[in-house]
């Protein structure tokens, strides 16, 4: 290299670490790796102010990483390489692969016990909390944005296709009876359509209906369990989502998010998606909404069971200081103060985390002035759970979400049958299991 | 020309325009989303004439990102820029070196190092992406412009340009030089990077726009918005899988930001963008 | 090909060399040596427990029929990038040949495009295309015709096919309006004077002498299709609806970086390699011959 951009590059570093050591003087530095955009970052980047606000000691660093799985696999190779973040929010479907790092993290209940913070697992919503505990009853991971899977509907379509706005149908025969009717009418384009098709259609779809995802406890029993989505009901439910996709009842809109937009743009009527894309709803739908439980067969004996959540949780990771650790235990304590939690809740839409925040929203009268905001948390503790229908824990799940789904893709498009397209998810999601079972020894 | 038939001219500058229109359309969208509001842009179909927005929009990236990109759009076009100025310039350095070295010196490995550099040649870093970016974390160099660009100044394309031309420098200057006494170096500077100019500025073109529409390299080295580019800031905009939605009128500002440099190096600088790509031939 | 004067200096050209080799080896052998290592591992994702496998990773890479359909998308996916971008290409440039007026404004109006980054291409189409917001999208619900690249596995393709090509378009023009260019036009007129048409002209005069740079920009499209085009698959369709539109590379990236099997992405990041030697050194025969004219 020559002389002149040797130089070039020295000082443009040079400055690059100016800039950012000026701000950290003598503050430890906490790393805090995310996925939240939008409205949701907005409040992640108030969290961290206010924290740093509120004392000098420490300085929480926000960054976003990209989507959830991005941001995950970023933080492993960092970690590989020795530079992994301190806090790293992790979707709830890593979960089995976080857990079984045993050197790569910490526990959180251990991170708090240490810092010598005050911390009771009790007072966690147990539906929410038990996600990230392990049989014997330690907290390893934070919970911090959880939701789980309801159902939106636009009333202003509801009423034009001559329905009641007021009643939301209830059971999938009831939502496909709403979909003809509102095609029929013409008043929507788009009559249902669907966020997070393997969460919804597959996760929730079963333990709303009562039934196992897996054996073991869907995993959290044992690294060898199997799937079980290839029963005669969920081959009756895809096979459903097929007929209703080629009648142009059903929409498919992708794999994330993306259905959301098509609800509140107002071309879907109706959607299945996570409770918290409330708080995009409420910015963006020019239109009346409903919120309620997600549909379900009504001849199925054990359904509605209960739902179960999605969202993530923050990790924190291994090999970090001393008084780093205690700074992320000071953070976490913040971030569970009751108001703070309750105001998360409310303005995301975000399951609440402890039940003091559940319990200050209920006496101000929130869900009052606000009727579908409880749906979620209704919904969660709709019966008490069943070992099937608690948690599940499956390894690999990033992964055999993404079979899953491409499955689903693959019937929809008509190349397949729903028998044959659950019969090949359940055949390459338990290769993925066995693979690793191999690697992850517990 | 052969013939003039009226007729076939026509026709001639219809698919011309035809095909420039066709090229130009998708940039005329982005460029008049980015002329809208939010809720312009979602009423399907967008109008395709500009809004009143173009100055809002832009200041809003410009000044202050989008989505949840904190960073600023001004920022991750100095990042660009200084990433795509470092690679140009790195590689044309490095390479006339070596270059020099594999045409006008006989020594030992000469042609087993030559094959070294030239096996890189079409080598992208996607394939070797993983264990790459391990060494640069090893090294200490993620989240920083020296780990942004010094692996991807490992490039052959640059090497073989010059060795090519250097061979048909006449030999009598390099006799001319020896005769004179005058040293290699000494010929190196007086004489082949002068002759080398055009080269230099045509491959200059090309490798300030490669370097500039980097993406998977910079999506993984940088972590902290400060060292964002254009082209991942784009992508970080865009909602992938979280919960939030996707701001398009903003995206396609960026979009249009992110065009705009190379695109002008391009246009400007034509002729020299022409060679490097002739003579270059990836 | 040789030079036969040369300086003579036991030192010097070692230091010349030194630069471009360092970062050769530190920033493409040792990881490609390190690629090849990880290939014969089976691992968790954060390295804690490490097992030698030998050759398992490649034997499960040839036993999963989605490895091989990736093969086949990736060669699908680069013909028709190769083959519409041509085509496209050929037809602008034999225009713009034959316009004597504007001869230059046309290149210039069509040459930018080269300049556009591969994500910002893929989110230009994708946003047109969009079955939500985008204006084609629109158009051609109007006209009743189906477009849904989400579960769709042609137009999935179509899709990046046409933001792949787009970017490719340019490049391409150039070369053929430099290989028309060069066509000695007393062979045009010799034949012109024969009573041949324009069109006979083209292809019994024209395409032949062009063969040599049509046979070059294939191999430099194939090249571009298999691996300047993650961005654009990244951004456009993520690999699917299914996997129908994984291209090798993206599936190196995937299986790697999302899924997190650093032993099976290590095996398929060495197949690549392998891939992209084999290419080089057909290409670098290619170029010498033509050089030596």
């Amino acid at each position: 290299m020559t002389h002149c951009s040797k130089r070039l590059v020295r000082a443009l570093v040079a400055a690059g670490l100016l800039s950012t050591s000026a701000l950290a003087q003598a503050q430890v530095e906490i790393q805090w790796w995310h996925s939240m955009t939008g409205a949701l970052g907005d409040r992640v980047n108030d969290f961290a102010k206010g924290f740093n606000e509120s004392q000098k000691g420490y300085k929480i660093v926000p960054v976003y990483k990209g989507a959830y799985p991005e941001s995950m696999a970023a933080a492993i190779a960092a970690f590989r390489a020795g530079s992994a973040p301190h806090i790293l929010q992790v979707f709830e479907v890593g979960t089995a692969t976080m857990m079984s790092a045993k050197g790569a993290i910490r526990p959180v209940a251990q991170v708090m016990k240490d810092a010598g913070e005050k911390f009771d697992p009790k007072a966690y919503l147990p539906a929410v909390a038990g996600y990230y505990t392990t049989r014997k009853g330690e907290m390893l991971s934070f919970p911090f944005n959880s939701s789980t899977t309801v159902f939106y509907y636009n009333k202003d379509v509801f009423q034009k296709a001559g329905m009641d706005p007021n009643r939301a149908p209830a059971t999938w025969p009831e939502v496909m009876a709403a979909a003809a009717r509102i095609k029929a009418a013409g008043a929507s384009n788009c009559a249902y359509t669907t966020g997070w098709p393997s969460w919804v259609h597959v996760e929730n779809f079963s333990t709303w209906h009562g039934v196992p995802i897996g054996t073991r406890e869907n995993g959290m029993a044992g690294l060898d369990t199997v799937f079980q989505i290839n029963t005669p009901l969920h081959v009756r439910h895809w096979n459903n989502l097929r007929e209703w996709s080629r009648k142009g009842y059903f929409t498919y809109a992708g794999r994330r998010s993306e259905a959301e937009a098509k609800f509140y743009s107002g071309e879907c009527a109706m959607l299945t998606s996570s409770s918290a894309a409330q708080a995009n709803i409420n910015r963006n739908a020019k239109f009346k909404y409903g919120v309620s439980f997600i549909p379900y067969y009504a001849d199925v004996a054990t359904a509605p069971q209960n739902s179960i959540i999605g969202g993530a949780s923050l990790w924190v990771m291994a090999g970090k200081k001393k008084e780093e650790y205690r700074g992320i235990a000071k953070f976490f304590t913040y971030l569970s103060e009751a108001n703070r939690q309750a105001e998360w809740h409310q303005k995301t839409g975000y399951l609440p985390i402890t039940l003091a925040a559940y319990e200050i929203t209920k006496k101000s009268g929130y869900y009052d002035k606000n009727p579908g905001t409880d749906v979620s948390v209704r919904q969660m503790n709709n019966k008490p759970p069943t070992p099937s229908s608690k948690v599940l824990r499956f390894g690999s799940f990033v992964q055999v979400r993404d079979v899953f789904e491409e499955e689903m893709e693959q019937m929809l498009a008509g190349k397949k049958d729903a028998k044959a397209a659950l019969d090949a998810s359940v055949a390459r999601g338990n290769d993925l299991l066995r693979k690793f079972q191999k690697t992850a020894k517990e | 020309m052969i013939e003039n038939r009226p007729g076939l001219t026509l026709v001639t500058h219809a698919v011309l325009w035809g095909g420039v229109a066709v090229l130009a359309f998708p940039v005329w969208v982005t460029f008049v989303a980015s002329t809208l509001t939010a809720e312009q842009v979602l009423a399907a179909p967008m109008p395709l004439l500009p809004g009143g927005r173009f100055f809002e929009n832009y200041v809003e990236v410009l000044l202050h990102g989008a989505g949840n990109s904190e960073a600023p759009a001004w920022r991750m076009m100095v990042n660009s820029f200084v990433t795509a100025m470092v690679i140009a310039i790195g590689k044309i350095a490095i390479s006339l070196l070596s270059a020099f070295a594999i045409v006008y010196f006989k020594f030992p490995f000469r042609m087993f190092f030559f094959w070294m550099i030239f096996v890189t040649l079409m080598l992208p870093v996607e394939v070797r992406i993983l264990p790459t970016y391990k060494v640069v974390s090893d090294l200490a160099l993620l989240d920083s412009y020296t780990g942004l660009t010094l692996p991807l100044i490992a490039s052959a394309t640059a090497t073989f340009l010059f060795r090519q031309f250097f061979l048909t420098i006449p030999d009598e200057l390099a006799e001319a030089a020896r005769v004179d006494g005058a040293g290699p170096m000494r010929f190196f500077w007086d004489v082949v990077v002068p002759m080398s100019r055009t080269s230099v500025a045509a491959l200059f073109v090309i490798q300030f726009i490669y370097g500039w529409n980097q993406y998977l390299w910079p999506l993984l080295v940088t972590t902290q918005e400060s060292y964002y580019t254009v082209a991942i800031g784009i992508k970080r905009m865009i909602a992938g899988g979280g919960d939030a939605a996707t701001e398009w009128h903003l995206v396609m500002a960026t979009a249009m930001l992110a065009m705009v440099p190379p695109a002008l190096v391009v246009i400007l600088m034509q002729k020299w963008f022409v060679k490097g790509l002739v003579d270059t031939e990836k | 090909m040789e030079k036969r004067v040369v300086f003579r200096s036991w030192w010097l050209p070692y230091v010349l060399v030194a630069p471009q080799l360092a970062i050769t080896i530190v920033f493409f052998f040792w990881p490609a040596g390190q690629a090849v290592w990880q290939s014969l591992l089976a691992q968790d994702p954060f390295g804690i427990s490490v097992e030698f496998v030998g050759l398992e990773n490649f034997a499960n890479l040839v036993a999963d029929e989605h490895y091989l359909a990736s093969f086949q998308v990736t060669a699908v996916f680069s013909l028709l990038v190769a083959g519409v971008g041509m085509s496209v290409s050929l037809l602008l440039a034999v225009f713009a040949d034959r316009a004597i007026r504007g001869a230059g404004l046309y290149k210039t109006l069509i040459i930018w495009p080269y300049a556009v980054a591969p994500v910002v291409a893929a989110i230009l189409w994708l946003f047109l295309f969009n079955p939500t917001l985008g204006v084609v999208a629109h158009w051609m619900r109007a006209l009743g015709m189906t477009w849904d690249p989400l579960l769709d596995s042609g137009d999935a393709l179509a899709l990046i096919v046409i933001a792949a090509t787009w970017k490719q378009v340019s490049y391409n023009f150039l070369f053929f309006l430099a290989g028309l260019q060069s066509i000695p036009k007393s062979l045009i007129e010799a034949a012109a004077i024969d009573g041949a048409g324009p069109g006979r002209r083209f292809w019994t005069i024209v395409f032949p002498l062009l063969s040599p740079t049509t046979f070059f920009l294939l191999v430099v499209n194939i090249i571009h299709a298999f691996f300047d085009t993650f961005a654009i698959v990244d951004a456009a369709t993520g690999g699917g609806p299914g996997q129908a539109t994984e291209i090798l590379v993206y599936k190196v990236y995937k299986d790697g970086f999302k899924a997190l099997d650093l032993g099976g992405s290590a095996a398929q990041s060495v197949i690549l390699m392998a891939i992209v030697i084999a290419l080089t050194v057909v290409q670098f025969r290619y170029i010498e011959r033509k050089v030596q004219y």
